[in-house]
């Protein structure tokens, strides 16, 4: 059974149709990717699983269980962390105190632990720091760990917010065009690390991206949408020589340039 | 990313000043011996000064309560609460019908005052929490007029005369009865506050509360549920003020909906942003400056919302932050 | 008095309260259209625009036209004016600063201002009531069951007049285009070469004037001004502008209508009667936010991730 199964999504703003009958499978501890010219309506498919817009159709299954109706923070709890395509860190407080932000969903004290600073507590919160120390060192920024996220550089916040989805212990990692903005060291990096990821914590990866040499090195397989729609699936080459693929990014290039 | 304002800082000389004044007291040094020797000063106070200085300073322990209270709802969690005053009141009226028309012991009243704040704060919280902002400002503004409306016109809460004969607490044998028990009961209650306010911040839910603020759909997406988790945070703060106005009944043994008006909401909001919106050494520094600086400015008494409101302005326009300093992060935290 | 005396009366009195809550609500509705901003001020507008009408007529009150509808029209456009500039300058002061600044911080600011308006007033009248002195004449007549004033008879139909006007002004004019744009995208607008901050002024001046005849009309209605009078109102106005839509303008007018309707027939029930019509109208306005947030007209947002 795929680990995340997408049955004819739907999804309309008032006449417009930002997703048509989508459907495809994710197995699992597989690299996925899904491409598309500008305005797709890819990062619509991220905002439907993760519970921040309603589908107007269809059904999303992740790990058997329907998504459908669900609250964002359910399902990162249920398993799939996402990252955003705009970085939306907590700017004001530490790098640390923001990937720790992913630990809450998987620890439990509340207020009279708080208050009474119980051993359980006391215990709950190295858990934390220490986890979201590993994750930090596992994208490589430990050192800046007590840094304000403002005063990081682009490339060092993107990292941040890596670990920040990490710490959530995911089985299924969204990454919403993580290369976007960095320059071709930190690109080589990032496909080391999707490797890692799914490597060594054995998570699936579903990345959107607009880079295509970085979707071709990672990618096990693709799938491309135009218009909402899905119009190709499948290995790096087969979807780069797939005319309708070719077209689409070909035609709307030819639109542009009238 | 700088950003330009429009008009330049008028408050920058104010600035300089009084972030030199913070960095001396930063010093980890200075910072224990000042202060105990500020906790032993408040504990000697009442046995070498008059009934009036112990009267403004049970009044300004009671105004970091409060404050504190506020500062969990508003500087925590982000969420403006501008009917404050009406979860004092309830905390107050709860105890004062207990123990004025039914005798009941005052200790025995606090678990009801707090738990009847809790009602209300689900009571407003659940509909509205969920919503924008905006409208829970506008909520708690009706909510806490309707409150007041409503224990002046019923009979059980003494209408608009109020409530009297409240009966004084007794602890081990002793009726606290003396001005001098009420200031070391609410300085105690103050250190509470302090206490659990600092427990909070530096706990998973104190964390949340921040996160929300920054950013609440990034939140949602990193597990956390924003909706119970406000919630908390509209809960716990009620607590608060139920149970200072609980204490505020017996030491006045006598209440009436005149001092819970929108004017003390907005006092107590005024103290939470003046001291930089969940500083807590900040908040109560807030409380001090608003409870004292009537004291000392007497005959401006009725220019005093209105000097109230401009600081207000102009802290908004040009020190949103409020008056203590940011935090630096220079070093790893302890 | 008999079943249909009574509806009648309560028919009238609730659109009658109604249109003031309507006008009000409106500049509610506007201001968060194009800002997103509750603005707290906005029932202390309402409540300068009477008494600016009062001074207005205090001064007429000596000559002729003082006695006649005539003089409470020009009382009424001089406080339009002078009151809707109030509003631009507040605008300009202490709103248009915090426009990048967290929600928080101008809902704060709103508050601030709110104070500084009726505490001033409160101040130069000594908190008193005022009478508001107009001359006019309170004999009743009959239309049908209906028992009705003259006076109250000619303010309905000013306010309805006024919303027509507004509603002309919405959908007619380039103005109202404009504010219609840039409440659903204003960094498009100004990319496009809309003078943003020149349609927020306008919008501000709009919506003070008519908060501003909506609270010379109170005046001319109750016979008396208060420096806390918009308090209560500024509740309701804004509950108006939430049962209709917050935004949407037809919908503040409607919720308006709809909100005075209410009130006025609530008064008939036997538990709430009039004194506890203000928190059936809150706990109406509570019910709204749980079950239709978005208002009678309003549609859901979504916000773009």
């Amino acid at each position: 059974m795929a680990l995340l199964e997408i049955r004819d999504l739907t999804l309309r703003f008032g006449g417009l149709c930002a997703v048509n009958n989508l459907s495809l499978a994710i197995e699992e501890n597989s690299i996925r990717s899904l491409i598309g010219p500008n305005g797709a309506g890819k990062t619509c498919v991220f905002n439907c699983l993760t519970g921040f817009y309603k589908p107007s159709d269809g059904d999303m299954i992740f790990q058997g269980e329907s998504l459908l109706n669900k609250k964002p923070h359910l399902i990162t709890y249920k398993g799939m962390a996402r990252t955003f395509q705009n970085l939306r860190l907590f700017k004001q407080l530490s790098v640390i105190e923001n990937v720790m932000s992913g630990m809450h969903c998987r620890t439990s004290a509340g207020f009279t632990a708080a208050v009474l600073r119980t051993k359980v507590q006391q215990a709950e919160e190295r858990r934390i720091r220490d986890y979201a120390e590993e994750c930090l060192d596992f994208v490589g920024i430990l050192d800046k760990k007590n840094y304000m996220a403002k005063n990081l550089p682009y490339g060092d916040q993107r990292r941040v917010e890596w670990a920040r989805a990490l710490a959530t212990q995911p089985k299924l990692l969204l990454l919403d065009e993580p290369a976007a903005g960095l320059n071709r060291e930190e690109k080589s990096r990032l496909i080391e690390l999707i490797a890692r990821i799914r490597d060594e914590r054995k998570i699936t990866i579903f990345l959107i991206e607009h880079d295509m040499g970085l979707v071709m090195k990672i990618s096990e397989k693709i799938f491309v949408i135009d218009y909402g729609t899905k119009i190709a699936e499948g290995t790096t080459t087969e979807v780069r020589d797939n005319p309708r693929v070719i077209e689409a990014y070909l035609g709307k290039e030819e639109e542009d340039a009238v | 990313m700088a950003e330009t304002k429009l008009k330049t800082n008028v408050l920058n000389p104010f600035e300089n000043i009084i972030e030199r004044l913070f960095e001396l007291f930063d010093n980890k040094k200075l910072r224990y011996p000042v202060l105990i020797l500020t906790m032993v000063f408040l504990i000697y106070l009442p046995l070498t000064s008059s009934r009036f200085t112990q009267e403004i300073m049970t009044n300004m322990f009671f105004y970091v309560v409060v404050c504190l209270g506020l500062n969990i709802i508003v500087g925590f969690a982000g969420l403006l609460h501008l009917g404050y005053a009406a979860f004092f009141a309830v905390g107050a009226y709860v105890t004062g019908i207990m123990s004025a028309t039914y005798g009941i012991n005052f200790w025995v009243t606090l678990p009801f005052s707090i738990v009847a704040a809790i009602i209300a704060g689900l009571a407003i919280g659940a509909p509205t929490l969920r919503l924008r902002g905006d409208y829970l400002a506008i909520v708690t503004l009706g909510f806490g007029e309707i409150i007041r409306f409503t224990v002046r016109n019923i009979g059980i809460t003494g209408g608009a005369v109020g409530l009297i004969g409240i009966e004084r607490p007794v602890l081990f044998g002793v009726v606290l009865n003396q001005i001098m028990h009420f200031y070391y009961m609410f300085f105690i209650l103050a250190i509470m506050a302090i206490f659990v306010s600092y427990r909070l911040h530096d706990s998973r839910l104190g964390r949340a509360w921040q996160y929300i603020r920054e950013d609440e759909d990034a939140a949602a997406a990193m597990g956390i549920n924003v909706v119970s988790t406000r919630l908390y945070a509209f809960i716990i703060g009620s607590a608060f003020g139920a149970l200072a106005g609980s204490f505020f009944a017996a030491k006045m043994t006598a209440i009436s909906p005149d001092s819970f008006m929108f004017v003390h909401s907005v006092m107590i909001l005024l103290a939470v942003v003046l001291g930089g919106m969940g500083k807590i050494p900040g908040v109560v520094l807030g409380a001090i400056i608003v409870t004292l600086f009537p004291e000392l400015s007497r005959d401006i008494g009725q220019y005093r919302l209105i000097i109230f409101a401009a600081v207000l302005l102009v802290l908004m326009l040009y020190r949103p932050q409020g008056i203590w300093p940011e935090r630096q992060y220079i070093s790893t935290k302890k | 008095m008999t079943f249909w005396e009574i509806f009648l009366q309560q028919l009238f009195n609730g659109l009658l309260i109604g249109s003031f809550y309507g006008l009000v609500a409106i500049g509610y509705s506007m201001v968060y259209g194009i800002i997103k901003l509750l603005n707290f001020a906005h029932a202390d507008i309402y409540m300068s625009g009477a008494f600016v009408g009062l001074v207005a007529l205090s001064y007429f009150a000596d000559m002729s036209i003082g006695n006649t509808w005539f003089g409470i029209v020009i009382a009424l456009m001089i406080s339009m004016l002078l009151v809707g500039l109030l509003g631009v300058l507040i605008q300009r002061v202490a709103y248009r600063p915090m426009l990048k600044a967290p929600r928080l911080s101008i809902l704060i600011t709103a508050l601030a201002v709110s104070m500084i308006l009726y505490n001033t007033v409160m101040l130069l009248t000594q908190g008193q009531y005022k009478p508001f002195r107009t001359g006019l004449t309170h004999d009743s007549f009959y239309i049908g069951a209906l028992r009705m004033t003259e006076t109250r008879l000619v303010l309905l139909i000013a306010a309805l007049l006024l919303m027509f006007i507004l509603h002309q002004f919405i959908t007619r004019t380039m103005y109202g285009k404009a504010m219609r744009a840039i409440s659903l995208d204003r960094d498009t607008c100004q990319l496009m070469g809309i003078n943003v901050y020149q349609i927020v002024a306008v919008t501000f001046f709009v919506g003070s004037a008519l908060a501003a005849a909506a609270g010379i009309m109170a005046g001319v209605y109750y016979g008396t001004v208060h420096f806390y009078m918009g308090f209560l109102i500024g509740l309701k106005a804004f509950t108006a502008a939430v049962i209709g839509g917050i935004g949407i303008i037809p919908g503040a007018m409607l919720g308006g209508l709809l909100l005075g309707l209410l009130e006025s027939f609530s008064t008939q029930i036997p538990f709430i009667g009039t004194v506890w019509k203000d928190v059936f109208s809150f706990v109406f306005l509570i019910l709204f936010l749980i079950f239709k947030p978005n208002g009678i007209l309003g549609r859901a947002e979504s916000e773009r991730m």
